[in-house]
């Protein structure tokens, strides 16, 4: 421990600390600006300068290492005239668009001139000139970057792609991809972490929201919504209720009172993945103990941004990809078959919205393969954060709303289906369905729960041996199944290589493209919270031990869904609607032939 | 480069190579060396090189004679220059047609040729040897000990000037903490900028714990008209890679850096060749003159960004990484390269060392004052007289360097500022003509030493003007990391670019200096720290130019093109229509004989008009 004086006060704290931690030991907080949590600290706004007796400068307290007997102080006039030069700087090049702005209210750097009671402001210069790039998932619009590289170093260390970084120098410096292209011709995987992390509205979703209005508005559309198992985990943090809380029953009725004419779970869809991606493993796995060539391991394909970057960073792999669509395409795909059959409703008259913790799936819905019969199996993705502003802008009162349930037939889901949200929980799902399949018994694993694979560390890993067998499943006697369970790319990089080397031990891994997975997804509502994955992810276990069924062969629904319409997993008609494919790529989103 | 390479295993073997040097340069009569420094270079020094050898082969004086080119010898104003020793006689502006006679009229006839020697342009007359020369009459060489003297591609010559005996007494008899005790007690500061005394960051280099430890220089000289560590590396390599051999054995790296610039082609082109030869010679690699150590270097150029010379940008940009400075601490000296201990050094610096080591500390303290012991190198540059490189000691007079070294001001104009330390130092007046020049004295006017750039400015440079460009420099080069120098150098710049095309306000001014003020408190890295020093002291020793500008709106040096106008003075205006013709806007009107008119809307103010009239008759208001 050392001590140091901060504003007066003595305060200690542990040898390693910033000023900055110091400070917040002691109770004081300064302002910052580019720091995010404890991934991010470069001390490029210098927002955090504070004066340091014996320094000749002011000391940028987010980097500076508090020393035993250090003098500070964080509210001298030196500092708060620091302090509002360097905002007066930071807005002299910022469009003053707040009122206009998605990130009105939410926007740091507005917060910023709250906290430092900045009145009026002086400055005028050139401004960078107005440059928007859209695609589909992500939108930046540079001239509201402050560069404070959070996003870089999201992009860059977090997720290991790289795909924006700092380019150009002084005044004309901006973060940008490689050669200037725009975002969708590189190799992002449109996971959206950096829009989580952008203090401003420099980087957002791109925005589904007006097309979901006019769907909702026209009477002609039949408009079908349904939810990612991530988003009930976080939506009701932006209403004030507490973090860790599912929603399930108030997103439903709030859904309904938006006007959806069906709420659907794609829960549903994460029990039907199961029912195809495990028969897919079976499949394989049978193959490989009766010595047939097969590509093992089989790696999951839930998460579309861990698609994009597999084709873009492991395009000779892709064979190891499991061919099923994500859930909610598939989700999507049944409804615009099955359930408009049912119902007698023309295809081209449904409108299929999703809601997702997830911005790569607004990018996923326009892949070519993602549409069945002329249809797109999804017509728009709205993320969590979206659902919350429309929520807002229809004056509903979340917190107040009653619980209310899903729509048939494509509303009934497992247990199974619920903890798709969370890292490890599509590979528990897997094998609480395979392992009954080919036991005839239950995991054995306290509530079901894998537990090797639960948590939020890079690579989790685990085996599980299949003994007593069921006579049809003879093959599988005493085969050790080896898995493994990574969340964010940088560990996908690391099962792949092993992949690539062919020394991988796996048959099966689980990866989703969010460190944490979807309940820290790029469309979800934003926090500074250290323990937000934990809290989510409870949620979702609660939800999923509740529930009465918790495996995904046990729901009714998907039983009734393969008697009348699919007739058996991995069949003809799966096949069809259910599975897809793959494009290899390379550095960039286009197939760039070689001279 | 070298005919033979023979390893070197021990001292013996080392003074052997020295001693054959000698007794095989003793059998000339004259040695004749060629400056082949980039300025010279540009000069065509070539083709007196090669018309030389050519005649003196015709003449038959290769027994007789030694060519040799070297670095520079420092005079770039007067390039090519050559020196005929063993008289040190000065021969400047040279051709092809000048040397064949040198070599016909002085190597063999015994006759200096006064007329292509130096000329003093005070008394009228010719000075044939350099030793009295003004310009290197009071300079010390220890840094630029052999830049200019010797062949910068032998390394040979070197060893006969005690080169590698340096490193060769530290092994055999200092020993590692030796040479940085003997480097503190000499007092060498680092030549960079910063002035942080090199022994004791040896010292801290020694003492970091560490398996892998790099030994790094700094050769991105960036200031605009600097080019004291071109002139080393291009005239001296050898001195830099022993340098930097010392540094490695002291500190306990196996490895070394040079981090230089691609515009310094011919600098790097020498430097690999004196690796090469090192390498040759045993005294770079493993097991060096049999000490057990082991050291090599590798060279790694730069796209050119002045922030790179910045240390931490520099080893990001060594590193692969974009040239953006790094958090300190740590310091390099803890986690450097690589995230290993290393030391980083300036070009002058490391020049220094050898010689250091060799004749002691004492020898070398001996020469400064104060706490600046030892000599500076300078570039001389602007409106001066002698532009060149010169070596001076610590302590000189600021107005010595400038009027008796440098010859005093082009065409014979007032002095108006000298700035020292390029973009990041700061104008000094004729006021400050008395001061010393040292780390601390610059700094207490709010200049700064720096790396060593001097640029003289006459009567005729608008400071504002000046601010101005050295703002522009300073905004194009940031690296965009923190705000205050990233926004705050461009708002700087914007508000003089008002002020010198005359739209500035009296409240400009505080808000220059306020603005100025908290970029100096807030920026990340010294570049940032330093970029308003240019305008600080202008505002500070030339506010009343300032005022003129914002107040009057006018430009009293008349450079700022928005605040000056030209007029044809009709009594001395003949109407010989030169100007007419000559105007590139044809802004100039009048009938032959008649007193020509300008319109001021047109004219751009370029000075065609000004330079062409032979009758004085146009004047800028």
């Amino acid at each position: 421990m050392i001590e140091l004086t901060i504003n007066g006060r003595k305060i200690q704290a542990p040898d390693d600390s910033t000023i900055m931690q110091a400070a917040e030991l002691g109770g004081i907080k300064i302002p910052s600006l580019c720091k995010y949590k404890d991934i991010h600290a470069i001390g490029s706004c210098r927002v955090c300068v504070v004066e340091v007796e014996g320094a000749r400068n002011l000391q940028a307290s987010c980097v500076v290492k508090a020393r035993n007997g250090m003098v500070v102080h964080t509210n001298s006039p030196r500092v708060r005239e620091a302090r509002r030069v360097i905002y007066d700087l930071l807005i002299s090049d910022h469009p003053k668009e707040c009122m206009s702005c998605a990130r009105n209210r939410t926007c740091e750097l507005q917060e910023l001139g709250f906290t430092l009671d900045i009145l009026e402001t002086r400055l005028t210069g050139q401004q960078r000139e107005k440059n928007i790039d859209r695609t589909p998932a992500i939108t930046r619009d540079s001239t509201k970057c402050i560069l404070c590289r959070r996003c870089v170093t999201t992009c860059r260390d977090i997720q290991k792609v790289g795909a924006i970084s700092a380019q150009n120098r002084g005044f004309n410096s901006f973060i940008g991809s490689a050669l200037g292209l725009p975002l969708g011709s590189t190799n992002c995987s449109m996971c959206g972490q950096c829009t989580k992390v952008c203090p401003t509205g420099a980087l957002i979703a791109t925005s589904s929201m007006e097309t979901v209005w006019q769907a909702l508005e026209n009477p002609n559309v039949h408009v079908v919504v349904q939810t990612a198992p991530a988003v009930r985990a976080a939506l009701g943090e932006p209403f004030g209720i507490p973090m860790g809380t599912s929603v399930t029953g108030k997103m439903v009725s709030a859904l309904r009172l938006m006007g959806f004419d069906k709420v659907f779970d794609t829960d549903f869809a994460a029990d039907l993945t199961i029912m195809e991606e495990g028969t897919e493993l079976l499949e394989r796995l049978t193959a490989a103990v009766s010595g047939e060539k097969v590509t093992l391991p089989m790696i999951t394909s839930c998460s579309p941004g861990w698609i994009k970057h597999c084709e873009h960073a492991w395009p000779k792999e892709l064979d190891h990809l499991s061919t099923c669509k994500s859930p909610h395409t598939m989700q999507g795909a049944l409804i615009k078959s099955y359930y408009a059959e049912r119902e007698g409703i023309d295809p081209k008259d449904i409108f299929v919205v999703s809601v997702m913790p997830c911005t790569a799936k607004k990018y996923e819905i326009e892949r070519p393969e993602m549409q069945n019969g002329g249809y797109p199996n999804v017509d728009a993705v709205i993320t969590t954060r979206e659902l919350v502003r429309m929520i807002k802008v229809a004056g509903i009162d979340f917190a107040a709303l009653e619980d209310d349930d899903f729509d048939a037939p494509l509303g009934l889901s497992t247990g199974a289906g619920v903890i798709f949200g969370v890292t490890g929980g599509v590979m528990e799902a897997a094998l609480r369905t395979v392992y009954f399949l080919v036991t005839g018994r239950k995991l054995p694993f306290d509530g079901l729960h894998v537990t090797p694979i639960v948590g939020f560390d890079k690579i989790k890993t685990a085996s599980i041996k299949l003994e007593n067998v069921l006579p049809e499943y003879s093959a599988f006697e005493g085969v050790e199944v080896k898995i493994a369970v990574t969340s964010g790319l940088e560990g996908a990089d690391i099962l792949m290589k092993e992949v690539s080397e062919g020394t991988s031990p796996y048959h099966f891994i689980e990866i989703m493209g969010c460190p944490g997975g979807c309940i820290a997804g790029g469309g979800q509502p934003r926090t500074e919270r250290e323990d937000y994955r934990i809290l989510r992810a409870k949620a979702l276990y609660t939800e999923d031990e509740a529930k009465a069924l918790r495996m995904s062969h046990e729901n009714p629904d998907i039983q009734k869904v393969y008697a009348e319409y699919l007739g058996r997993p991995c069949g003809e008609m799966s096949h069809h609607l259910l599975h897809t494919t793959y494009t290899p790529r390379g550095n960039f989103n286009e197939y760039l032939p070689a001279d | 480069m070298a005919k033979y390479a023979p390893r070197l295993n021990s001292l013996e073997d080392l003074q052997a190579i020295k001693d054959a040097f000698l007794a095989e340069t003793e059998k000339y009569r004259h040695t004749v060396i060629v400056c082949g420094g980039t300025g010279c270079v540009s000069a065509h020094c070539a083709d007196v090189l090669s018309a030389l050898k050519k005649q003196y082969s015709v003449r038959g004086l290769r027994d007789e004679v030694r060519i040799v080119e070297s670095g520079c010898i420092g005079l770039c104003a007067l390039g090519p220059t050559v020196v005929v020793e063993p008289e040190g006689v000065f021969y400047c502006n040279m051709t092809p047609e000048r040397i064949v006679q040198v070599v016909d009229k002085h190597l063999i006839g015994g006759n200096i040729i006064l007329d292509y020697t130096f000329l003093d342009e005070k008394t009228g007359e010719h000075i044939p040897y350099m030793k009295d020369i003004p310009f290197f009459h009071d300079q010390i060489k220890i840094a630029l000990r052999n830049c200019g003297a010797i062949d910068y591609d032998s390394i040979e010559e070197y060893i006969s000037r005690d080169g590698y005996f340096g490193f060769a007494k530290a092994v055999n008899e200092l020993g590692r903490t030796g040479v940085y005790e003997e480097l503190k007690a000499s007092g060498l500061r680092g030549r960079g900028g910063a002035g942080f005394p090199t022994g004791v960051k040896w010292e801290s280099g020694y003492n970091q714990p560490g398996e892998q430890k790099y030994i790094v220089c700094n050769a991105d000289e960036g200031d605009p008209g600097a080019y004291m560590d071109r002139s080393i590396l291009e005239g001296d390599p050898h001195s830099v890679i022993e340098g930097m051999l010392l540094g490695g054995y002291t500190i306990g790296a196996n490895k070394g850096y040079v981090y230089v610039r691609a515009e310094y082609p011919i600098a790097v082109e020498r430097l690999s060749e004196a690796i090469e030869t090192a390498r040759a010679f045993g005294l770079l690699g493993e097991n060096i003159l049999g000490s057990g150590f082991s050291f090599d270097i590798e060279i790694r150029i730069g796209a050119g960004a002045f922030v790179c010379g910045e240390e931490t940008a520099l080893l990001n940009s060594i590193e692969g990484k974009r040239g953006e400075p790094r958090q300190k601490p740590p310091f390099p000296f803890q986690k450097g390269l690589f995230g290993c201990p290393t030391i980083i050094n300036n070009v002058e610096t490391l020049a220094n060392v050898p010689v250091i080591i060799v004749r002691g500390a004492e020898w070398f303290a001996s020469y400064g004052v104060g706490r600046s012991k030892g000599t500076k190198v300078f570039a001389l540059a602007g409106d001066i007289k002698y532009s060149g490189i010169v070596e001076v000691p610590m302590g000189i007079r600021m107005g010595d360097i400038v009027f008796t070294i440098g010859g005093g001001i082009k065409d014979g104009k007032p002095f108006k500022a000298v700035q020292t330390g390029g973009p990041s130092g700061g104008c000094l007046t004729k006021d400050h003509l008395d001061v010393s020049v040292d780390y601390e004295s610059l700094s207490a006017m709010g200049a700064i030493m720096g790396s060593g750039g001097m640029i003289v400015m006459d009567e005729n440079t608008c400071m504002v003007d000046t601010a101005r460009y050295f703002m522009d420099f300073v905004q194009d080069e940031s690296c965009g990391h923190c705000v205050p120098c990233r926004v705050g150098t461009k708002r700087l710049l914007e508000i003089l670019q008002r002020i010198v095309s005359g739209r500035g306000e009296v409240s400009d001014l505080d808000r220059l200096e306020k603005m100025a003020l908290t970029i100096k408190d807030t920026a990340m890295c010294g570049l940032g720290q330093t970029a308003p020093n240019p305008l600080l002291t202008t505002l500070k020793y030339f506010r009343d130019e300032y005022e003129a500008h914002v107040i009057h709106k006018t430009c009293p040096a008349h450079v700022c093109k928005d605040m000056i106008t030209y007029v044809i003075d009709p009594e001395k205006c003949r109407g010989c229509t030169l100007c007419a013709r000559q105007c590139p806007v044809s802004a100039i009107t009048g009938s032959v004989k008649e007193p020509h008119v300008i319109d001021s809307e047109k004219c751009t103010r370029c000075g065609t008009c000004i330079s062409n009239c032979k009758f004085g008759a146009i004047m800028i208001k």
